[in-house]
Formats: structure tokens, C-alpha cells, sequence
């Protein structure tokens, strides 16, 4: 009976740590799938604006090194990638005016290019996963 | 044994030396004729080569700019337009390298030309340039008559530029940077959006002010 009672909590124990490693190493196995699949689009289509290292041109484009503009901005982020951005914006407390022209990307492109983004250049604000960046985009303005 | 090892490396450090000094010319582009003509009553032949003709742009500050502002200058020449969305920022960011090297250097200008001057007016090429961190005299964003600024790009800098609907932006044009001596030839041609051949842009005109022996064209 007490032998039973601990075997019973030690497998629970083990179950659960195992559930637990598992889920973490599924989770940074997605993460590095979207963070390096997201370095090659941003290779394609950011980086001749926003430069290899993000740091952007001048007052002309600004950097991707924002973590607090791109926290409080994550839900628009997707909208602004496939449809353009237009109207002022102040970065690292720099006023920018300009038109980002609209990058046709998928979904999927698009979640794995702002997982890169959120995780270079300074910024540690994991994963954007294609089913946010789907939901995002049915609230485009 | 120390004293041959010592020698050794005396010479390794020579040539080293020699072989950095060797390369201070830089190659002459375009066609080029052989002129024969009588001096003195002797024959002689000169070479003539091709240099870029005569040219009238305005600059960012609504300043009218001419091939004799050039003279006697070594100057970088490209083509942009400043809504351009592929190459642009790219060959902006490079050319910012080269005009923070000689900013300061009276024999040094760069003239950045727009193939689309029906958008790129004087107060849009000074906003540019303004946003861009670029003041003084160094760096000239030009706007001129389309059919001047394409037939200069084909004719003279050998860059390909046109008008084209489907590209991005709706023009396609060559991302070139082009080097011109003091006597207004072409010396090289350095793809801007590569840092690399950028590095090499800054080192030869370096080379070009320190070019001294060659004669003014006639």
C-alpha cells in the first residue's frame, strides 16, 4: 500500500517532468524553425532597408532594436509587414515619417520574420507563431 | 641562424612594401582615340579618351550645378530615386560611408542623380539629404531634365536606368557607383550595395588624389 502510494507519485512526478522537457524542447525546436527560416526572409525582403544589422538609415528608416515599441506594438506588427505603414512614428525617441512599402509574405513568412526580429538586434520577445500572425491579420486597419 | 631569420623577414617586409606600392593606377574606362596632330612641325600622337560632356542639374539647394563645378574634382556618381524601394537605402548607407571619409576633402564631391524628377523636386531632394544627415557642399542630390539625367546614365557613366511599370518602385536602374577623375574620365565602377567593393570606391580615390603625373586634357 505505501510502497504503491510513493511508486504512484514517483511516475506522476516523472510523467510530468517528462511532459515538461518535452514541451520545452518542442518549443525551442519551433523557435529556432521560425527564428532561422525568419533570418532568410528578412535577408530577402528587410535588410536592404533596415540594413544586416537593423539599425535602419539615418532619420530616413528606423532600427528594429526597439523592444518596447515592438511590445506594445505585437498585434499590428503582421499588418504592417504585408500591407505597409504609413503616418509618423517615434523609435528609440526618434521621430520617422516615412512609407514602408507592403511585402507580400505569407502568413507562416511573416510569423517566422517577426520571431527574428523580436529575437535580434537586442530584442528578447520570443515567439510569434503563424496562428497569432492569422489572427492579427483579420485586424488589419 | 637569429641573423638569417632577421634578413629574412627584412625582405619578406619589402616586398610586402613593394607589393602595396605597385598598384597606384587605376584603369582608364571608355573608348579612346588616337589623336595625331602637328607640333612644331613634328607629328605627335596623343591619346584622347573619353571623358563625361558637358552637363546642367540642380542641386538641394535649388543651386544650379555644371560639369565646371567639377573640374579639377574626383568625383563619385550615381542614380537613385528617393522612393525608391529595392537598392536604394543599401547604396544610401555605402554612400554615407564614402562621404563621412571625405566630407572634408575640397577635391571630393558625390552627386547623387534622380531618375525620377517629376517627384524628386529641390525641396524633396533637401529633405532627403536632411533626413539622410547629409549638409555642406560634398554630396549633390541632382534633378534634371529626365531625357539629360537617362542619356548621361546610358551614354556617358554607362548605367543602365528605365522607366519600367512593373518593377518595384516603377523604375530599374543599376546600382552603380561610378568613379571620375580630376580630368572628368571614368576610373571605376563599384556596385553600391556591396560594402566591400564600397571599401575599395574609398581607397582608390585616395589613390586618384595622389595621382599627380597624368596631363590635362586638351
Amino acid at each position: 500500500m505505501k510502497y504503491s502510494r510513493i511508486f504512484a507519485a514517483i511516475s506522476t512526478l516523472s510523467i510530468a517532468t517528462l511532459l515538461i522537457v518535452s514541451c520545452e524542447s518542442n518549443t525551442s525546436l519551433e523557435f529556432k524553425r521560425y527564428y532561422s527560416e525568419g533570418a532568410e526572409v528578412y535577408q530577402t525582403r528587410c535588410q536592404n532597408c533596415h540594413g544586416n544589422d537593423g539599425a535602419g538609415l539615418s532619420a530616413l528608416i528606423p532600427a528594429l532594436n526597439d523592444s518596447t515599441f515592438l511590445k506594445k506594438n505585437k498585434s499590428s506588427l503582421a499588418c504592417a509587414i504585408r500591407y505597409g505603414m504609413k503616418g509618423a512614428i517615434t523609435i528609440n525617441g526618434k521621430a520617422y515619417n516615412e512609407n514602408m512599402p507592403a511585402a507580400e509574405l505569407a502568413p507562416m513568412e511573416i510569423a517566422q520574420v517577426i520571431t527574428y526580429m523580436n529575437n535580434s538586434f537586442g530584442n528578447q520577445l520570443g515567439i510569434v507563431n503563424m496562428d497569432e500572425v492569422e489572427a492579427d491579420l483579420k485586424n488589419c486597419k | 641562424m637569429r641573423n638569417l631569420v632577421f634578413g629574412l623577414l627584412f625582405i619578406a617586409a619589402l616586398s610586402a612594401c613593394k607589393s602595396n606600392e605597385s598598384k597606384t593606377t587605376l584603369p582608364i574606362f571608355g573608348t579612346r582615340q588616337a589623336l595625331t596632330k602637328i607640333v612644331d612641325g613634328k607629328s605627335v600622337t596623343d591619346t584622347v579618351y573619353q571623358t563625361i560632356p558637358k552637363f546642367k542639374f540642380v542641386n538641394q539647394y535649388g543651386d544650379s550645378i555644371s560639369n565646371k563645378n567639377l573640374d579639377g574634382k574626383i568625383y563619385v556618381a550615381d542614380f537613385f530615386f528617393t522612393t525608391c524601394p529595392s537598392i536604394c537605402p543599401q547604396m544610401a548607407r555605402n554612400m554615407l560611408k564614402v562621404y563621412g571619409t571625405y566630407k572634408n576633402s575640397a577635391d571630393v564631391r558625390i552627386l547623387s542623380h534622380s531618375i525620377d524628377p517629376k517627384h524628386d523636386s529641390v525641396p524633396v531632394l533637401k529633405k532627403y539629404a536632411d533626413k539622410l544627415g547629409v549638409s555642406g557642399n560634398t554630396w549633390w542630390f541632382l534633378q534634371g531634365k529626365k531625357e539629360d539625367v537617362y542619356s548621361i546614365a546610358e551614354k556617358s557613366y554607362l548605367v543602365a536606368v528605365k522607366q519600367d511599370s512593373s518593377a518595384a518602385g516603377g523604375y530599374v536602374h543599376q546600382g552603380y557607383f561610378v568613379l571620375v577623375d580630376q580630368q572628368k574620365r571614368v576610373r571605376g565602377a563599384y556596385d553600391g550595395t556591396d560594402a566591400k567593393q564600397v571599401d575599395q570606391l574609398i581607397a582608390d580615390i585616395k589613390t586618384l588624389q595622389a595621382e599627380v603625373s597624368s596631363k590635362p586634357i586638351q
